[in-house]
This record gives C-alpha cells, structure tokens and sequence, in this order.
C-alpha cells in the first residue's frame, strides 16, 4: 500500500493513459464533457461522477466563460446559468480533484482569457495539485501558446490543441507535435452541438492527423447518440460528447431524474464506443 | 486641395506581414511599423482564435497584401471613396468653437462622409476586398447599428449578401437603425445570448464564421479582433490622417499640436493617429468612454480602467473581474460602448506614444452642445467625446507652449442618430415623448 501522506500523482491522471487502455481493449475512448458549476459546483461534481461510473474513460471540465465562441446554445445556457449561480474559476479544481479521485483523468477546458487572468504557471500549478490532467483551449493556437506549453512541461499536464477540416497539412504538423494526451479533430466547421451526423469532413481530417502523428485523435462536434458514437468509435481513437450530455441537465429540472438521463445516455455512448 | 486619402498613395504601407512597413524609409519612429508578422504589437494583438478560423484569417491577410499592392485595387478603392462616399472629407477652422476652447480647433469633417461617419472606408475596403475574394456573403456585428448601416450601404452597392448580428437590447434601443439595415435589403438577426449587447453580437458573428467561412467574410467593424484584422482596418481607415496632415500643412502651413479622437474599438482613433505617429511634437490623445466616471465602474473606458487579457482574438485592455469574465460597459454613446480595445492602442498606450483618457457622459454631451451651438454642426455622441477631451487638454497644452495650441478633433460622425439621446439628456422632446 502507498503511504496516504505521500504525494503520488493520482493513478491514470493523464488522458494518453485512458487512450492506452482502450486500445488494449480494442476499442475507442469515450471523452465526456460537463461545465463546472453547473447547474452549482456540488451538482456538476454529481454529475462527473454519474459519467465515470457509466463508462466515460476521460471527463472534460468546462470552465464557464462570459464569451464563449466556440459553443452554441446548448453550452452557452449551461455557461451562463453557471456563472449566474457564482462559479468561480478556482471551483474547477475542486471539480478536477473530484475527477481524478474517482480514478479518470480530468482535462479542462477552457477559453484562454481565465487562464491568463489567473495567471499561466500559477493555473498549471494548481491544476496539476488537484490532480488535473492538463487542457483543452479551444481559442488558443500554438503559435501563442509558448507560456502554456513551458508551464504544462513543467507541472507535467496535458495538452490538447484543436485541429479542423480547413487545417492545412503544415498546421495540422505543427500543432500535433506540440500536443500532448490527444488531438482534438472538430469534426465540422462551426460550434459545439448536437446534429443529425458528424460530418463527412472527419474521417478524412483524421486520417491526415494519422499521417502526421502518433499522438491518439478524438473526434468531437455532434456527436450525440450511442449509433454515432459507434460509427466515429470506427475512425477515431476518441470520441468527444458535449452538448448532448448538457442538454440531459440543462432539459430536467428534476436533479435525480437528470442524472437518471445523464447515466443513460453516458451508458448508451460507452456500449456505442464498444461496437466500433 | 488633393490630399493622400487612400491606401497605396503614400508609399509606406505595411502589408499584414510587416514587411514593407520596416522599410519605410525616413519614417524613424519604428512605432508605426507594428505589427509583426503574427500581427503583435509589442506584447499585443496577435490571433486567439479557434484552429477552424485560421485558414481564413491567413486567406485574408495574404489577399490584402496583395490587392493594397496591386494598383487597380487601391485605383477602384480611392474612387468609391471619392465619388461614392465623399472624400476626402474637409478639414474645417472651428473658429466660434476655437475662441471658446482657447486653442485652435481644427475638426476632421468625417461627419459628412456618406452614412454619416468614418466607418464607410472600413466597410468599403472590405466589401471590395470580399469581391476579390471571390465570396459573396458577408457578416457583420452591430452595436448601436451605425456599423451595421454602413456595411448594408457597402453590400447594396457591391451587390453582396448581408447578414448583420446585433444584441437583442439594441435592437430595440435602435430599432430606426435597424429599419434602415433592413430597407438596404441586410438580414438583421437580434442576438439574445449573453448581455445582448455588442460583444454577444460579436460572438454570434465569430460562431456563423466558424459554419460558413468558405463562403462569407466577417466584416469586422473596429481595429480590433485576431490578426489581420486591426492592420487590415487601419489601412483602410488611414485616409483619416493622411488626407488631415496633409490638409493641416496646407490650412496653416505646419502640423497640429495636438491630435483627438474618441476610442471605442478604436478605428477612427488609428486612422487619424497612424499619419501622425512618427511626428514627435504632435501629441496623440484618445478619449474613452468614461460614462458615469471610471470610479463607478460603470463606465467603457478598457485603456483606463481595464486590465490586459485576451478578447475577441487579440491580448489586449478589456474590462474584466477577477476570474477573466469579461464586464459589461457602459455609455452614453452606443459606438463606445464596448468592453475592450483594438491592441494597436494598447501598444501606444504602454509605449506612451498615445495618451488615453476618459471622457465621462456629462463631459462628452456639454461638448455635444457646445459644437451645436458654436458652429451649427451636431455631432455623433461618440466625437463629442473627442471634443471635450480636446477643450479638457486645451489649456494644459497651452500653458506647456507658452501659446494657442493647434488641436486637429476627429469629427468622427455626425449625430442624427443620436437625437433621441439628446433630446433626452437635455430635456427638449415633450413630456409625453421622453423615455427613461
Ligand atoms: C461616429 C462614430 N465614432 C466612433 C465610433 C467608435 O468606433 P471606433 O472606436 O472604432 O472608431 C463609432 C462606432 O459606432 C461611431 O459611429
């Protein structure tokens, strides 16, 4: 037994770990997302572990924004309503500590400005105290991510920069090499959102992210069902839910019934990535 | 009178990559070869964008590049300016507003520029830009609809689809701005996310972006956001200082003290300061919207009273608590009302080649009347700003010269629009017509 005194870093906090085990187990990885504070901190915690105990492999934490451009509606609400209830930007690592003690890696993800604010190695300190597994930055590119970079080699986090359909061959070079954990493929031009299909453009961007890097590919935007879980489950390494997990939340105002349709549509995606 | 008034006459422009700019000989003061080639001016601007919107922001500021260099392209812009929109605009010896301020003023008459500002030569040179790109929708966001009219103007002429994001809470706030976007044939689409104000606009403009970028043009509409976009605005915005220095030396036969503009993305700041920048003795001034005094906090002044963060794609000053989550600003005038600031001003502010201050509610509407009064001009609410700050400074700059100051105002518009709110302000609509 470990000394509980001692500081281990919490056991498969980084999401290439999650990627590992799946690829053992001849199937793809299931990445769920939720925002902090939403509908309050204590709730949102609830609702990471009700994706952990139904087979989500990596939790991604949302960090409430005032100006979210990447997310449609379904995330924008939830953002709002969280921010409205009082979240407050150091209440995502009580949410990421939550995480990792129920055993998954937990990534933030986050527009930069909070970041910024709170400061670069000052976050990435923090985070990785709680036991986070590094980041998701939506708005962050890596020509202006050298701070993050230096502060995530140094605390050892995670980092996962976006790539998409319009990325040239040269980008998609240049951002694979500084990512670290997975790459996150949108699997269409625009926000985050459930539709009808995940768009044609992804197995194509995957197979170029393949030619240009080891590092696994998580394939998000749309996804929604367990049917499209499976089909994106047939590609990617990854596949990433978010508004579809929201929308459980945001639709219920009964808090046991949310988590009763959170579980199951967790439970439908895990049996979809099983089924590649 | 033949003043430089359009990009490509004078022979120093600085293409988005910054090439050009640092060969820009006899012009010592590198401050105005910003930016680099990542669109950073010292530690701001740059591009904080989602990955999806890259390609298009690189298609951009490589086809501007090209057309500002290519003749026919600045040929074809200095001609809509011309004979479409009315340029250059005079600049005028407020004599009657000059006794009272104690300097001479010299106003920069943007106010009569078709649509009634300085934002028809952004719009017009992006509008002709998209042509060239060969797209034929273009979008763009609104705040109190100026911006938003004149891109509709543009569209109409250049026959191009407009769509125009504008908060929910302005579009009833201006809702006769909004019956002329839609008389020019724009869609007006009112944006009910966030404060449903401007910045939610421009949120909502950046997500169709994302959905529809291999089609349409985001034309932006202040020398903000990720690059190229504030480079791409203050070439086309240029014209400002260009046509005032040249018409200075020739009204009074040498440049201004001192040069004033209002600030509120900052465009017809940069394009009265640009010309300007290397000329050390003149001192640049932009006046933010102070609204109730920046001590409230109620108040749009991002230089003033802000911190540096990152805001629609660019490290900049915006208003912000203490987790990042931008606040919302307030003012008087709806053109200024917005909660950060192009990076070129945050550069010359830091360096201290510009000085920002505000300009609060009461300050900018007793110079509003004052210039109606004076000189029979009614100016937009937003250049109302630059004029008190101008009468603020005036007998600073005296008393430091030891004489009458030559202060050159940017009369950025002009106020039809802004009659409601001073009707209002000052009492002058009948009881049953005055609102709030
Ligand atoms: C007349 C006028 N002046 C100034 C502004 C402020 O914008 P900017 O700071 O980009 O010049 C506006 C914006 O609507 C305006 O209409």
């Amino acid at each position: 037994m470990n000394e509980p005194q001692v500081a281990e870093p919490v056991v498969g906090r980084r999401a290439g770990s999650a990627f590992g085990t799946a690829r053992e187990q001849g199937r793809a990885t299931l990445v769920g997302y939720l925002p902090a504070g939403f509908p309050t901190v204590a709730e949102a915690i609830e609702g990471c572990r009700v994706l952990v105990d139904s087979g989500v492999d990596v939790i991604e934490i949302g960090l409430p924004y005032s100006d979210p451009v990447m997310d449609g509606p379904v995330i924008q609400r939830a953002a709002e309503r969280a921010l409205a209830n009082g979240f407050r930007v150091a209440d995502v690592f009580r949410t990421a500590e939550a995480v990792a003690a129920a055993g998954v890696p937990a990534l933030v993800m986050t527009y930069w400005n909070p970041i910024e604010r709170y400061g670069v190695s000052a976050f990435a300190r923090d985070l990785a105290a709680a036991g986070g597994a590094g980041l998701i930055t939506p708005d962050l590119t890596p020509e202006e991510a050298g701070d993050w970079i230096a502060a995530a080699e140094q605390h050892d986090l995670d980092r996962v920069f976006l790539v998409a359909p319009s990325s040239t061959a040269q980008r998609i070079a240049t951002t694979t090499a500084v990512c670290r954990g997975f790459v996150y493929a949108a699997s269409v031009m625009g926000v985050t959102g459930a539709r009808e299909q995940t768009g044609q453009a992804a197995p194509a961007l995957v197979e170029r992210v393949r030619r240009a890097t080891t590092v696994p590919v998580g394939v998000g935007l749309g996804v929604s069902t367990g049917g499209q879980a499976a089909e994106v489950a047939g590609y990617a390494d990854g596949v990433i839910v978010g508004s579809a997990l929201v929308r459980c939340l945001l639709d219920e105002p009964d808090p046991a019934a949310a988590r009763r349709r959170l579980g199951a549509l967790a439970t439908e995606l895990a049996e979809g990535v099983r089924k590649r | 009178m033949a003043p430089q008034h359009g990009p490509g006459e004078s022979g120093h422009h600085p293409t988005t990559d910054g090439s050009t700019a640092r060969g820009a000989a006899g012009r010592p003061d590198d401050r105005r070869a910003g930016p680099d080639a990542a669109g950073h001016f010292g530690r701001f601007g740059g591009r904080f964008m989602p990955e999806a919107l890259t390609a298009a922001l690189d298609e951009l500021g490589a086809e501007f590049d090209k057309a500002i260099a290519d003749p026919s392209f600045v040929a074809e812009f200095d001609r809509m300016l011309r004979e479409y929109a009315n340029l250059p605009s005079p600049l005028y010896l407020a004599q009657r507003l000059s006794a009272r301020a104690g300097a001479r003023i010299l106003l920069k008459r943007e106010d009569l520029n078709h649509t009634g500002a300085h934002k028809i030569r952004n719009v017009l040179g992006q509008a002709l830009l998209v042509k060239r790109m060969g797209k034929r929708r273009v979008i763009a966001e609104t705040g109190a609809g100026q911006h938003g009219v004149a891109t509709a103007t543009a569209c109409a002429y250049l026959d191009l689809d407009c769509v125009v994001y504008m908060g929910a809470e302005d579009t009833r706030r201006q809702a006769l701005n909004v019956a002329r976007m839609r008389m020019l044939g724009a869609e007006v689409i009112p944006v009910e996310t966030g404060s449903r104000t401007l910045k939610d606009a421009i949120n909502e403009a950046l997500r169709d972006w994302v959905a529809n970028v291999d089609t349409t043009h985001y034309l932006l509409g202040t020398a903000a956001g990720p690059h190229p976009f504030p480079v791409l605005v203050r070439e086309f915005v240029r014209g400002i200082g260009d046509e005032a220095r040249a018409q200075a030396l020739e009204l009074t036969g040498g440049l201004p003290d001192a040069v004033a503009a209002c600030v509120g993305g900052g465009s017809n700041a940069i394009g009265a300061f640009h010309a300007f920048v290397p000329d050390a003795d003149v001192r640049l001034y932009g006046f933010e919207a102070g609204g109730d005094g920046v001590e409230t906090g109620r108040h749009a002044a991002s230089i003033t009273g802000g911190a540096v963060g990152v805001l629609h794609g660019a490290r900049t000053f915006l208003l912000q608590d203490a987790d990042g989550q931008t606040v919302e600003s307030h003012s008087i005038s709806a053109g200024l009302d917005y909660p950060a600031v192009g990076p070129e001003h945050a550069w010359l502010a830091e360096t201290g080649r510009a000085s920002y201050q505000p300009v609060t509610d009461a300050e900018a509407m007793a110079a509003f009347q004052l210039l109606c009064r004076t000189e029979g001009i009614i100016p937009a609410i937003e250049s109302a700003h630059a004029l008190a700050g101008a009468l603020r400074v005036a007998p600073q700059l005296a008393a430091e010269l030891g004489r009458e100051p030559t202060i050159l105002v940017n009369l950025s518009g002009r106020g039809d629009k802004d009659m409601e709110t001073a009707g209002n302000w000052f009492g002058l609509l009948d009881g049953a017509e005055v609102r709030s």
